[in-house]
This record gives structure tokens, C-alpha cells and sequence, in this order.
């Protein structure tokens, strides 16, 4: 269990976190979603026990960060922001100095070693110093040492920063592997993140949280929520179309694209619109290259409440 | 206390994964010899003794301790990997400690090359190998006094000229304590009880008396107490940055 309560901290005159309380429990992976700047890092940081907090107290799996900092830190993998290493070392040092660190011993530290080796593809590179490496593999040699020990609840701050999409696909694999039995918190700007792994979304601006949800039920407070898109094969239709579907009693309001023959139609609150809007196509006769629900925009609602 | 051998042990391996440390053994080795040949006549002087190669010390290591200590804290803020070293479970004296050990361990090995010199002298003469090895562990805990105070500088800035610079400064004033060039800093405004305080930090006089053969108790817990100032001012320093 990761607890927070109305943790703040401030750099003289300007406060990064503001009152930020919030519980996660095992089996959920929490995505903190934010603009730059709006006090994610710090609060991660906090919990790691990097940054002193100004007020407010958090605790990890029972373990106050402020009185028994050692055994928080030791119920925690944690990835800083840019996945710091010492750049001199070779990989496989690294590793071992980080296993060293965490007690591993004997066999569980080899099998442990082997197994964050093998799952984050590092075999390859083992014997290269980490400062010739692409980021692509600093970033996975950080994921590796975060769970190296098998710790109880991990922090990550950006995991997926700098990979390619299919070394993203992988490091999203692996944590929602993990998800089963831990706590897990991940820092993104990657809204299509949270979709792919997250349980739940906090999204922080100017130090505080402005929405703690499901994805689906953030997804769900976009204008877009039930929107119905129609893409015409010609685009002489579109005209008529947009005006037949702006008049249907239940559309609050039409988007048009003339570029792709597009028009998206919005429905008024609560209302849902598809069997209209598929229906009148039939009825005006318009040929369809495409039509579909949209499920919210994750994105459009992180802009309303973040601007 | 694993931890600290565990930190420095890292440490220790990272001056060798770098150029650095060969430079550094190198340079040492080639200013210890061409002061004490040539600035301190050793030839000329007839004597089988190391007064020379010694007396050189101080001011060689006034530039390169501070080469070694300038890093300590100042790269791992500048790299970001101290975030990395403090998430992990450790406090922050095992990592002050196993970073310094590591740094003062360095140091030894680059004394201790300086073997050839003994040899050479036990060669050409019989000198007084008791007061040659008092001289040596003098040597170490003057080495082991700078490091301390470098820890220290390196810890307030992320920069590391900056730290060297203000290493090689905050030593200098150490190592003058005793002399005018910074007790008259001191005596316009100060008691004499402070001026005379200042005056016995000179790490010099402290160096001289072990240099000639004597190991006082008082020497030895001068160098500890300096030592231990200086890395719990570092700790200190550390720690205000993590609140800040």
C-alpha cells in the first residue's frame, strides 16, 4: 500500500506539490499524467524518499518515508526521471552493484540477475559500459535495477521514455505482468499509456490533483464520449450530410474535416447517437467509407482540466 | 556498515574504469620524484633520509587531492545518479563514508608506489626506517585531511572545477592556519583564543611533527576530528539539498 496525505512541497516562493493525498493498493497501476512541470516528478521523488517533503506525510507498504526511510526504500523499486546510472560501469556491474545493495545472495541473487537480464533483453550488452549505450538500453538497464529485488510496489518515473514502439510494447507487457501482486505507479505523458496499462489515472496540474479515475470513466468526460465519426467516399456529400446530422435532436455538435471527408457528430450530454446518425446515412443515402463510436479522447480530456 | 564497503568498493573500481586514475598515479609519482631530486637536492645533500621527499607533500597534494575529491559528489549530483544511490537502501553516511574510504584508498595505493624511493635510500644508506614509516602514516592522514574537506566542497556544487577550485582553496587555508597569511585575516577583529584556535588547525605543524618521527595521540586525533567535521559538513550539505 502506497499512502499519501496532504503531501506538499515548496522551493522557496513556488509550491511543486500542493496537498496531494491519495491511496493505491495492490493490483493497481496508478498513472500520474500531467504537463511538465506540474509536480509529478517531485512527488515521486518524495516517495522515494530523494526529496524531503515541506508537509505532509506518505508512507509504503506501512513504512513512513520520514521515520523508517531504509525500509521503505527497501519495499520499493523506483526508475528516476532519465534513468540515472553510473555511466562507467559496465552493465553487468551495475546490476551486481544494485543486487549488492538489495541483499540479494547466493542463488535467488543469480536467478534474479538472470531473470532481469532475460526479460529486459540485456544479455547482449553486458559487458559494455553503460555511457556507449543507446537510450533504448539505458532505460531498460534502469527498469532492470528497479526490479531486480522484486519489490513489493514499484515507482517509475516515464518508463517508457526513449523506447521504440515495440520495446514499449515490451516494457507495457512487463508491467502489466507485474500488476498481478504490486503496486505500481508510472509517470507518463503518453495518454495511449494509460489505456495500455493503467487502472487508474491521477492527473496533477500546478502542484495538484485535478482527477483521480478509471481511464474509462476520464475517457467518459470527453466531449467526444459516444461521438459518432462518418467518413464519406466523396466529399461533395459532405455538406448535406453535416447539415442532415447537426439537425437530429440528440447531436449537440457537428466537427468537420474536409481534408478526409470526416464529420464527427457530438452528442448532447448522456445521449447516445449511433443508431440515429447510422440510420439517417441510410435514409440520405450516404456512402459510407467508415463510421464508429468513439470512446472519449483521453487527450482532449487531459487539455480541459490541465489548461 | 556492508554498505560502505559495497559503495567504495564501486567507487573505487570507477577510477579505474577511467583514464583518471592512471593520470593521476603518474603525475603524482613523476612531481614526487622531481622535487625531491631536484627542489631538494637529494643527492647533493648526501643524506639516506626521505626528509625531502616529504616535505614536498603538502603542497603536492594540495592540487591533486583536490583532482580526486572534486568528483565524489559533484558528478553523481551533475549525472543525476545521486537520485539512484539515495533510493536505494542506504544512509546517507554509508554512502559519505564508502565514497571517502574509496578516495583515501586511492590515495594510499598512489603512496604507497612511491616504494622505490625507500628502496633507493635503504640502497645509498641506514636511514631511520621508524621515522621514514611515521612520515608515510603522516603522509596518509594528511592525504585522508584534504580528502575530507574536498568531500566536503564537492558536496555544495554540482560543478566540478568549481568544487576543485574550492578545494584546493579551503586546503590551502587549513594548511596555512598557523602562518600569518591567514592568522593576519583573523587577528584584526578576533580574540586571541579564536587566533590561537586557528592556529593549531595548521595542518603543517600537525604534518611536521609526525614527519620528524613522532606519532603524538594529539596529532592523531587532530586528523580525525578534521576528518570528521569535514564529512558530517558534507553529510550536511547533502542533506540540505535533498530538503531544498
Amino acid at each position: 500500500m502506497i499512502k499519501t496525505e496532504h503531501l506538499s512541497k515548496r522551493y522557496d516562493s513556488l509550491v511543486a506539490v500542493d496537498d496531494v493525498s491519495f491511496q493505491v493498493a495492490p493490483g493497481e497501476v496508478l498513472g500520474f499524467l500531467g504537463p511538465n512541470g506540474a509536480g509529478k516528478t517531485t512527488t515521486m521523488r518524495m516517495l522515494a524518499g530523494f526529496v524531503t517533503p515541506t508537509a505532509g506525510k506518505a508512507s509504503i507498504c506501512g513504512h513512513d518515508i520520514a521515520t523508517e526511510p531504509l525500509l521503505a526504500k527497501a519495499s520499493l523499486g523506483y526508475l528516476p526521471e532519465g534513468a540515472p546510472t553510473y555511466g562507467e560501469m559496465t552493465v553487468r556491474r551495475f546490476l551486481e552493484f544494485i543486487a549488492d545493495l538489495r541483499r540479494l545472495e547466493g542463488d535467488r541473487r543469480r536467478a534474479r540477475l538472470d531473470y532481469v537480464i532475460g526479460r529486459l533483453q540485456l544479455s547482449r550488452v553486458l559487458d559494455q559500459t553503460i555511457e556507449t549505450l543507446s537510450k533504448g538500453f539505458r532505460r531498460r538497464v534502469g527498469l532492470a535495477q528497479a526490479i531486480v529485488h522484486d519489490p513489493p510496489v514499484l515507482i517509475l518515473d516515464e518508463p517508457t521514455d526513449g523506447l521504440d514502439p515495440n520495446q514499449k510494447h515490451e516494457v507495457r507487457t512487463l508491467i502489466n505482468e507485474m500488476a498481478r501482486d504490486k503496486i505500481i505507479v508510472i509517470s507518463t505523458h503518453i495518454l495511449e499509456e494509460v489505456d495500455a496499462v493503467c487502472s487508474r489515472a491521477i492527473i496533477i496540474a500546478r502542484g495538484r490533483i485535478v482527477a483521480d479515475d478509471t481511464p474509462l470513466a476520464l475517457e467518459a468526460k470527453s466531449r467526444y464520449y459516444n461521438a459518432v465519426t462518418l467518413q464519406l467516399e466523396q466529399a461533395d456529400q459532405l455538406e448535406a450530410a453535416r447539415a442532415a446530422v447537426a439537425a437530429l435532436p440528440a447531436v449537440a455538435e457537428v466537427e468537420v474535416s474536409v481534408r478526409d471527408a470526416r464529420l464527427t457528430a457530438l452528442p448532447r450530454a448522456g445521449a447516445t447517437i449511433l443508431t440515429t446518425v447510422s440510420e439517417l446515412a441510410v435514409r440520405q443515402g450516404l456512402k459510407l467509407k467508415e463510421l464508429h463510436l468513439e470512446s472519449g479522447r483521453l487527450d482532449e480530456v487531459f487539455r480541459t482540466i490541465t489548461a | 556498515m556492508r554498505n560502505v564497503g559495497i559503495i567504495m568498493r564501486r567507487e573505487l573500481a570507477s577510477y579505474f574504469a577511467t583514464p583518471l586514475a592512471y593520470v593521476f598515479i603518474l603525475i603524482f609519482l613523476l612531481l614526487a620524484n622531481a622535487f625531491t631530486f631536484y627542489l631538494g637536492g637529494f643527492f647533493e645533500r648526501g643524506q639516506a633520509d626521505l626528509q625531502w621527499f616529504f616535505y614536498w607533500h603538502p603542497w603536492l597534494y594540495l592540487f591533486l587531492i583536490p583532482a580526486i575529491s572534486m568528483r565524489l559528489w559533484a558528478e553523481e549530483r551533475k549525472s543525476g545518479s545521486i537520485e539512484l544511490l539515495m533510493t536505494q537502501p542506504v544512509t546517507l553516511w554509508e554512502a559519505v563514508l564508502g565514497k571517502y574510504f574509496a578516495a583515501w584508498l586511492f590515495a594510499a595505493l598512489a603512496l604507497v608506489l612511491t616504494f622505490p624511493m625507500w628502496i633507493t635510500v635503504n640502497y645509498l644508506g641506514k636511514p631511520d626506517n621508524g621515522t621514514i614509516l611515521a612520515a608515510y602514516i603522516g603522509s596518509l592522514l594528511l592525504a585522508g585531511g584534504y580528502l575530507a574537506i574536498g568531500s566536503c566542497m564537492s558536496a555544495l556544487t554540482n560543478n566540478q572545477v568549481i568544487a576543485f577550485i574550492l578545494g584546493v582553496v579551503a586546503c590551502f587555508v587549513v594548511l596555512l592556519a598557523g602562518f600569518p597569511l591567514v592568522l593576519d585575516a583573523f587577528r584584526s577583529w578576533a580574540p586571541q583564543w579564536f587566533v590561537d584556535a586557528i592556529a593549531s588547525l595548521s595542518f603543517l605543524t600537525h604534518f611536521d611533527s609526525i614527519k620528524k618521527g613522532v606519532i603524538d595521540v594529539r596529532d592523531l586525533l587532530y586528523f580525525g576530528m578534521l576528518g570528521a567535521f569535514f564529512l558530517l559538513a558534507t553529510s550536511i550539505a547533502l542533506d540540505l539539498r535533498k530538503a531544498h
